[in-house]
């Protein structure tokens, strides 16, 4: 892969974490550091136990491979290889290339001299994930209360998770969650459209700026957020979304045992009519 | 920037508001430890998970009462002592001292309350035992009948653990748990009329969801079609509305709260009706729901020229059983726990 001619300016040593200079190097494009090899290791490792666990089950069907976590009655316990031990393996190989991932980040945005959002933004997804396989079960205290890898199986869980609960949409997180889920994609629909629009007039006029987009939001709507504020927003609805949907996973079980409908009876219990 | 003293109070409201309402919201929440039971193959997300502290509430609220001590036959058949024993329709072929330790075994599950209407008197007159001029004599008379068909023809839901009167009744002259058809609260007629029977909040609502409030009456009777789940994977010809499919969800979750279980206890929800995928579970609940419609038809709708208007509901229909009526919050009414086993009088087939 070639450089591009400003692309060494950039290269600067330093701003690792762990190492020193031991790792902080490039390989072509991609920034090595300390953490690239835990992420490497982490990842072939995983990747490997994956493929031995869909080896010794029933089918090869990508959609049907499932590589599920021990019976509860394994607890928090280690369980054998073949009854849930390789997903407990690939759960730590998972949450390990994960974190190592965001650190490497860590170590680019250092040399770089830029803020951490980024790594802190995907610290939320791996919350996400950690919540479901980690906190979630030790709440509980099995393993086996974590979701399965496969493309099915994963869903057959949901599934089934939700239906715990009789009717998970009426979850109070889970619906702050979806609400911001939904915000996000309105609002990078309007923001790219925005953009998009501003970058391409019609035929024979300039591209437009940021002050026509300013414009068109407070002509529309009566205000705008502003070119640097739409980015925030963007992160905040993202993350809020992300971190709403581990709250509606870990209250399900470890705080809230009943159907997620009765929990909303406080409303009709309140002292003013009941 | 200078705030006005309006803004204040009204930003001093808000937040006095929110904390008030906050305050119910998160009181209600509960902790682990929890207790939780696999019913699946691993992963699969079939689990019931229990809250120890609510079982013991609710383990308190189920605890079976102390049968009475079996007592020796006399060698005399109520049938055969005309002289004390008349009317007697059901229980003809029992011995006289089976027969009176069942009839005090009755008045302690169905009417143990104090004063002039109670015990023996909560159905008899006193002065004339053979009388039939109470008509809770005549609801106990049928109620007897249908105890019978329940242990002798309903055997696949009941199995060998069968039930009495307690089952339902725990102390209770009318048991806590019936239902009859709920026309629901006025409402405006016109467009706004087509409620189709949901959105109604209260405690009357399966489960407290917005989903119908009343899917008994329709689907608790012989011959309702409960399942809804189309059996081919594209739409075609007409298959069940979603008006319907939401009336046989309100009954599953009236079904799970009644036995103190989440959908998974029967169903895998990748797909509810495949029997191959559900638990034998779901085998019994199916006996159970046909039971129901059986015994609301045959049994207590029989009597609705008997029950007087205020053991009737708003309709004037009679009140009927539904799976809480037995089950009470638990899987196996009162735990598994065989009431009728020292009562063998109630589990042979009616005449």
């Amino acid at each position: 892969m070639a450089m591009l001619s400003f692309e060494k300016k950039y290269r600067v040593r330093g701003g690792t974490l762990i190492g020193g200079d031991l790792f902080d190097f490039w390989v072509g494009a991609f920034y090595v550091g300390f953490f690239g090899v835990t992420t490497a290791f982490f990842t072939l490792l995983g990747t490997a136990l994956i493929v031995y666990a869909a080896a010794i089950g029933p089918t090869w069907n990508l959609w049907q491979i499932n590589i599920a976590p021990p019976d509860l009655s394994y607890g928090l316990a280690l369980a054998p290889l073949k009854q849930g031990g390789l997903w407990q393996i690939i759960t730590v190989c998972a949450t390990g290339a994960f974190i190592s991932w965001a650190l490497r980040e860590v170590e680019i945005c250092r040399k770089l001299g830029i803020g951490l959002h980024v790594p802190v933004a995907f610290s939320f997804a791996i919350f996400a994930y950690v919540t479901l396989e980690i906190i979630r079960p030790v709440l509980l205290g099995a393993w086996g209360h974590a979701f399965p890898y496969g493309i099915i199986s994963h869903l057959d869980w949901v599934s089934n998770v939700g239906y715990q609960y009789l009717h998970f949409h009426y979850n109070p997180a889970h619906m702050i969650a979806i609400t911001l889920f939904f915000t996000t994609a309105l609002a990078l629909a309007m923001h790219g459209g925005l953009v998009l629009s501003a970058t391409n007039p019609p035929k024979g006029e300039t591209v437009k700026t940021a002050e026509h987009e300013n414009s068109f939001f407070r002509d529309h709507i009566g205000y705008s957020i502003g070119t640097l504020g739409i980015h925030r927003l963007g992160l905040f609805l993202a993350l809020g979304a992300v971190f709403f949907s581990a709250v509606c996973i870990v209250i399900s079980g470890p705080f809230w045992t009943r159907g997620w409908p009765e929990w909303w009876n406080w409303w009709l219990d309140l002292p003013i009519w009941s | 920037m200078k705030i006005s003293a309006s803004a204040l109070t009204a930003g001093l409201l808000g937040t006095v508001i929110v904390v008030l309402l906050a305050i119910p919201m998160m009181l209600q929440w509960e902790r682990p430890p929890m207790h939780s039971e696999q019913l699946g193959y691993r992963g699969l997300g079939m689990e019931q998970i229990t809250n120890p502290r609510r079982a013991e509430m609710l383990a308190a609220l189920n605890k079976a009462p102390v049968p009475d001590d079996p007592v020796d036959n006399d060698g005399v058949l109520v049938k055969d002592d005309t002289e004390n024993y008349k009317n007697v329709q059901v229980l003809g072929d029992l011995d006289t001292a089976q027969f009176n330790r069942l009839m005090n075994s009755i008045s302690t599950w169905v009417a143990p309350q104090e004063g002039d209407n109670a015990g023996c008197a909560y159905c008899h007159n006193v002065e004339n035992m053979a009388s039939d001029e109470l008509y809770t004599k005549v609801v106990a008379r049928r109620m007897l009948q249908m105890t019978k068909a329940i242990n002798t023809q309903h055997k696949s839901h009941v199995q060998a653990t069968g039930v009495t009167c307690y089952t339902c009744h725990r102390g209770q002259p009318v048991p806590a748990n019936v239902w009859a058809t709920n026309p629901g609260p006025k409402q405006a007629g016109g467009m706004a009329a087509s409620r189709n029977g949901q959105n109604v909040g209260g405690q009357r609502v399966p489960a407290y969801a917005s989903l119908p409030y009343d899917p008994f009456t329709t689907l608790l009777k012989p011959g309702a079609n409960i399942r809804v789940v189309a059996a081919t994977a594209l739409p075609g010809g007409t298959g069940r509305s979603i008006q319907d499919t939401e009336k046989t969800y309100a009954l599953m979750m009236h079904l799970s709260t009644a036995l103190g279980v989440n959908c998974t206890f029967c169903h895998n929800s990748r797909q509810f009706s495949s029997w191959e995928q559900s638990r034998p579970q779901r085998v019994t609940a199916w006996h159970g729901l046909k039971m129901v419609g059986d015994l609301n038809h045959t049994y207590l709708e029989s009597l609705t020229n008997v029950f007087p208007a205020n053991r009737k509901g708003p309709e004037g229909d009679v009140l009927k059983v539904n799976c809480a009526t037995c089950h009470q919050g638990v899987n196996k009414p009162l735990y598994g726990f065989s009431m009728a086993k020292e009562y063998p009088e109630l589990s042979v087939p009616n005449p």
